[in-house]
């Protein structure tokens, strides 16, 4: 166990090195400069060669490539061009917003397509099925950006019952509000994809022999499908819920564009193309990891879940 | 005897009432291929059946209404946009532009990721390894931050987009075409093929490849919905295909700026998306019921 974590960490470690090797030498090889984005237009050549040295970009690439490897090993990931201020620190300035659309999104979808799955499997062709049905084929189907852009339509401009852009700064209840409409619009894709696979992994596990056997001891309906067919169908949806949940608290470009939410996804947009090379290369380090550990947290749960499963 | 032991059975419900006649029904895919049908007519069609030219624009005409509608005309029946373009002729002229986009990305990718897949699958071993640890890496950045960055670097365009989502979609197509290879390949014809000295190329084009086309019209045709919306996404956040041309991310994205007093100019091109996707998406579900006969009870 021990020994396959540490081959997991080590190969995850091994990713991120090589993407963000990738991402140093794609993304520089355009050919904007950043000194020049960042100046105002009546700046003298002079400004110009003082700030493409402050921000170290006056040296061949591939020393750079090497200054920041080394000061990333110490933790170090180089200021923000724009705020000058650490990348970190910038970044997680912007974290909790996504942090908190995205729990809210991945509560909300865990919580609506997990009972529409699990009651489409257990009365197939019932009303619920049928609805389910339509539900996972709308949000499979229907671009998160045009459901925003109608939503905000209606509940903002023509029933003005919600905010439409912001975090809100009011309290409690404001906040909530305002994060109605964008929680929902991020949740749509993943209750399709939770509803149709806990749809096909309960339909599954109902078939086996231990829910069979089960029922022939007279357990409970509730407790066969709860305890004996959902435990087990719950481990193909660790798979995909897990790395979810990290996608979705790393924040949405597409939503928070629209809403004008202060979170990750807008600043990571904002500074591709201001050229804020620090930010991004956090930003992707970051994600790296963390979907690479995701993946590894999944395998462990199924392990636990499932005890049959052995690391190899 | 037969009948009773299931009447038994059911009123115990210790099996699943429909087993046995599900595996014969399928669902009817009438709405989806009506969806693709008036997509198809609109891409092949596009000059015949539009009123005017989608990119003439009369400023004397600009946001009207849809013709329903007070102070819209029966001429330009879903209204025009502020340049007093019309609407209907635009969406019918975007079709080309979903079309060819998404027609790109899956040829880029699913090039890539069918060559790799054959090879990962066929020869095994450190090849394999290899390549699903490249695909491995290459999903754990989402592609969304990919395209974001190909686009920063080449610049927006149509070319850029195909281009940046064919080279991030691969993986997938990859794993699909590996599994099947690897049990196709142990199956006899393979084997008696290497008997009757055929090389390592030409089994795998010849005998092993014809045995995944039907996954992959599958996987091709939900991939395709999958890439409409991507791409409408891209244009709708300035990333992808730029004015003046027709597209209905496009669309959508010019009209954001009017929401508050133009609700058609974003109302219908999000329609002609979802029904487009939908209609894929729909296609692809009843492809897979009836090509592959083991996803058949899901």
């Amino acid at each position: 166990m021990k020994v396959y974590l540490l081959k997991r960490f080590a190969f995850a470690f091994f990713t991120m090195f090589v993407v963000i090797t990738i991402v140093f030498f794609l993304y520089r090889s355009g050919e904007a400069d950043p000194a020049h984005i960042m100046l105002p237009p009546d700046a003298t050549p002079k400004d110009h060669e003082i700030l493409t040295k402050n921000f170290g970009l006056d040296k061949p690439l591939i020393i750079q490539y090497f200054s920041f490897l080394k000061n990333a090993a110490r933790g170090d990931f180089g200021k923000s061009f724009r705020y000058n201020e650490s990348a970190a620190k910038v970044l997680f300035q912007r974290f909790p917003a996504s942090l908190q659309l995205g729990v809210a999104a991945f509560l909300f979808s865990a919580i609506v397509g997990l009972a529409i799955g699990i009651l489409s499997a257990v009365h197939r062709d019932g009303w619920v099925d049928r609805v389910g049905r339509v539900i996972a084929l709308g949000g499979m189907s229907i671009p998160s950006f045009w459901l925003a852009v109608m939503l905000m339509l209606f509940f903002g401009v023509t029933l003005g019952w919600l905010p439409v852009s912001g975090r809100g700064e009011g309290g409690l209840l404001d906040t909530l509000r305002h994060m109605i409409l964008p929680a929902f619009c991020l949740s749509t894709y993943p209750i399709a994809l939770i509803t149709r696979l806990s749809r096909s992994s309960m339909i599954d596990a109902l078939k086996s022999d231990y829910v069979v056997m089960a029922r022939i001891k007279g357990v409970p309906e509730f407790y066969v499908n709860i305890v004996h067919a959902f435990k087990n169908a719950s481990i193909t949806l660790i798979t995909i819920m897990v790395p979810m949940f990290v996608y979705m608290i790393l924040g949405s470009v597409v939503i928070e564009t629209i809403f004008s939410w202060p979170g990750i996804g807008r600043l990571v947009i904002e500074a591709t193309f201001a050229r804020d090379y620090p930010v991004v290369q956090i930003f992707i380090l970051l994600i790296t990891f963390l979907i690479t550990t995701a993946y590894i947290v999944a395998d462990v749960l199924y392990a636990v879940v499932d005890p049959r499963i052995r690391f190899q | 005897m037969k009948e009773n032991g299931q009447d038994i059975s059911q009123a115990l419900s210790i099996t699943p009432p429909d087993v046995t006649e599900k595996k014969l029904k399928v669902r009817k895919p009438y709405l989806g291929l009506f969806f693709l049908g008036v997509f198809f007519f609109m891409v092949i069609f596009a000059d015949l059946i539009s009123p005017y030219d989608p990119f003439a624009s009369d400023l004397s005409k600009g946001t009207l209404p849809p013709s329903w509608q007070e102070g819209g005309t029966a001429a330009h029946l879903l209204g025009t946009d502020f340049l007093g373009r019309d609407q209907l002729s635009r969406i019918i002229h975007g079709s080309r532009m979903s079309l060819v986009v998404s027609v790109g990305c899956i040829l880029i990718y699913g090039t890539i990721g069918i060559i790799l897949g054959l090879i990962s699958g066929f020869f095994g071993g450190k090849t394999d390894m290899f390549i699903m640890r490249l695909s491995d890496i290459w999903q754990s950045v989402p592609g969304l931050i990919v395209i974001l960055l190909l686009v920063s670097v080449i610049g927006a365009s149509a070319k850029t987009v195909i281009i940046s989502i064919g080279i991030t979609g691969w993986p997938q197509f990859a794993r699909v075409v590996r599994g099947e290879c690897l049990s196709l390949k142990e199956r006899d014809f393979v084997r008696l093929a290497r008997v009757a000295g055929c090389s390592n190329f030409q089994i795998m084009a010849s005998h092993i490849f014809p045995n995944i086309i039907n996954t992959l019209l599958v996987l091709s045709t939900i991939q395709i919905a999958g890439i409409i919306v991507l791409s409408a996404t891209l244009s709708f956040l300035g990333l992808g295909t730029q004015p003046p041309s027709c597209d209905w991310g496009l669309m959508l994205a010019e009209g954001r700026q009017y929401i508050t007093y133009a609700w058609w100019l974003v109302t219908f091109p999000g329609i002609a998306i979802a029904i487009t996707v939908i209609g894929f998406n729909l296609t692809g579900d009843w492809l897979r019921e009836i090509l592959d006969p083991k996803q058949m009870l899901r």
